[in-house]
């Protein structure tokens, strides 16, 4: 681990210096894509001028370099989450992606009517969606935990949603929304005793916390690369080798075979099986980069910069008069994911404003309508952070914020 | 762009009085607009007479001030109007936001509406303004169909 110093840091981020309306660019929508360090964009750029080549196929050099890289970077990824083997990793285009891999595979093949698959009632559409579908094929049953006052849950609701009948729980381990950690561990343990298998849905966590496949004890866990660093249309399916192996493939044609007859085939190994058509072997580059850089920096400073600005954002916010939170209030438990509203004001109408004095941050529904509804809230506006961002930038984003009301006609 | 440009006064005015944001009892003509990446949600009522006019318009829902206001605009500017007249403006409004024209003389006919002029300026912010506009041609084409 290195000392943490977020100037030099920031130095290694080229969109982090650009100008937006003439102003430096104040980027606090890091929930929806971080920036990529020069090391990721470096790495891309070098397998492109050096090895590019189909992987996985033909004798030549590049080739095996391309394979090589491929297959580093799933090993690079292996480490990272702590699974037991390079056959339970999958990389899929992002973290949608693999939750579609996961119901369409797993789902169609062993959800029966009657069944219920239960989630939070704060994931995202990318873990509803497919669940919908499946449950309507299915004729099975699709459930919902709902949260506290606090925007946290209790381990009570937990045991009241998933019963006997329960086949799968899916949730995200951080509400992209809310920002709350949810005790993924103990509901997980308590799924598996209901005898349900647990799907985690890791898009807001891994990029900004140790998560470890094994102590979760997740039976999948999915992530994207654009949101650690890496490049978009890369992203990852952790599944436990005893489930992956029963799974149906998910798209059919080259690479995931093994043998093809004019009227059947029969399929590659793991983890090939799941990954038809060329890989995307620049993203898988560009996310074993972002997964050096991130370890080099290391979870503990990471954690600690991005505690000390949400902890910092929440104070200032809770300052203001006509701001309302949707998250918890307090920092247990809790990621670097800001929602609010400013009373009288819409979202859109603050994001326009804010981006003039060049803060970028997030307006609408977030991927999330049923949790809106649930909040009672057509859309929020959201702040949320990395690493790389600084208490200046908190400063500038809370002054443009409170200059919001004045340029829609309110005197304050 | 300058937000002073946006932020009219007269925008302000139309996303705040509400005056036409109500629900109308003898409304014969419902439709439903919804930009779904943003939320904005409203709901179009008109009341149409047999003889194809629009004799009374207002909405309800919610969103941004600029998807709001433009639907107020809007409605001031087709009431009264025959459903012919009010699609034609609407196809004058979205040409508009598009550049297609760009002549204040022929944008005339919209009145207040051509506040929103400078808002192809702004990408992020164009769904807003053209909602109510798309709403209220989906409204008469339902309408003329049924």
């Amino acid at each position: 681990m290195i000392s943490f110093d977020v100037e030099r840091i920031r130095e290694d981020f080229p969109t982090l210096n650009e100008k937006v309306n003439g102003r430096t660019l104040v980027y606090l929508d890091n929930a929806a894509t971080t920036h990529k360090p020069k090391y990721v964009l470096d790495a891309i750029k070098d397998y492109y001028e050096r090895f590019n080549a189909n992987p996985n196929r033909g004798a030549h050099y590049l080739g095996v370099s391309a394979t090589e890289l491929y297959e580093g970077a799933r090993e690079r990824v292996r480490q990272f989450i702590n699974a037991r083997s390079t056959r339970e990793i999958i990389f899929t285009r992002n973290a949608t992606e693999a939750l579609n891999l996961i119901a369409y595979s797993y789902g169609l093949k062993y959800i029966d009517e009657g069944d219920e698959i239960v989630v939070l009632i704060s994931e995202h559409h990318s873990n509803i969606v497919p669940w919908q579908k499946i449950v309507q094929t299915k004729k099975a049953k699709l459930k919902y935990i709902y949260l506290n006052e606090d925007f946290r849950l209790d381990m009570e609701e937990v045991s009241i949603k998933i019963t006997d009948k329960t086949k799968i729980v899916s949730l995200a381990q951080m509400s992209n929304v809310l920002g709350t950690i949810y005790p993924v561990k103990k509901i997980a343990e308590y799924a598996h005793s209901k005898g349900a298998i647990v799907i985690v849905d890791g898009a807001q966590s891994v990029p900004h916390m140790k998560v470890d496949v094994l102590d979760l004890d997740a039976d999948f866990l999915v992530f994207s690369g654009h949101k650690m660093l890496g490049p978009m249309g890369i992203g990852v399916l952790y599944g436990k080798e005893e489930f992956l192996e029963k799974m149906p493939p998910f798209l059919m044609g080259g690479d995931m075979i093994e043998y093809v007859e004019e009227q059947s085939t029969t399929f590659a190994e793991l983890p090939r099986k799941f990954e038809a058509g060329t890989p995307n072997v620049e993203g898988a580059v560009g996310l074993k980069a972002a997964i050096d850089y991130i370890e080099k920096i290391g979870f503990e400073n990471i954690q600690r910069q991005e505690e000390e600005l949400t902890a910092y954002a929440l104070e200032r916010l809770k300052e203001m008069p006509y701001v309302k939170i949707y998250g918890p209030l307090d920092m247990e438990d809790r990621g670097a994911v800001i929602s609010f509203s400013l009373e009288g004001c819409h979202p859109h109408d603050v994001a326009t404003i804010v981006d003039t004095y060049g803060v970028a941050l997030r307006a609408g529904h977030h991927c999330a309508q049923p949790l809106m509804k649930y909040l009672k809230a057509p859309a929020t506006s959201r702040v949320s952070f990395y690493f790389y961002n600084t208490k200046e930038e908190v400063d500038i984003f809370i002054d443009s914020l409170s200059k919001v009301r004045k340029w829609l006609g309110y005197g304050s | 762009m300058d937000l002073n440009q946006l932020y009219t006064e007269l925008i302000l005015e139309h996303s705040q009085s509400g005056h036409n944001k109500k629900h109308l009892e003898d409304a014969n003509c419902i439709e439903r607009g919804h930009n779904p990446s943003c939320g904005d949600d409203i709901t179009l009522e008109l009341v149409c007479t047999d003889d194809g006019k629009i004799k009374d318009a207002s909405f309800t829902g919610v969103g941004c001030a600029i998807s709001q206001a433009s639907t107020s605009i809007m409605i001031d500017l087709i009431k009264g109007k025959t459903k012919e007249e009010a699609e034609k403006l609407a196809d004058i409004f979205l040409s508009m936001i598009k550049k297609e024209i760009t002549d204040d003389e022929e944008l005339e006919v919209l009145e207040d509406a051509i506040v929103f002029k400078n808002i192809s300026n702004m990408p992020a912010r164009v769904k807003c303004a053209v909602l109510s506009w798309h709403t209220l041609k989906e409204s008469i084409k339902k309408k003329d169909s049924r």
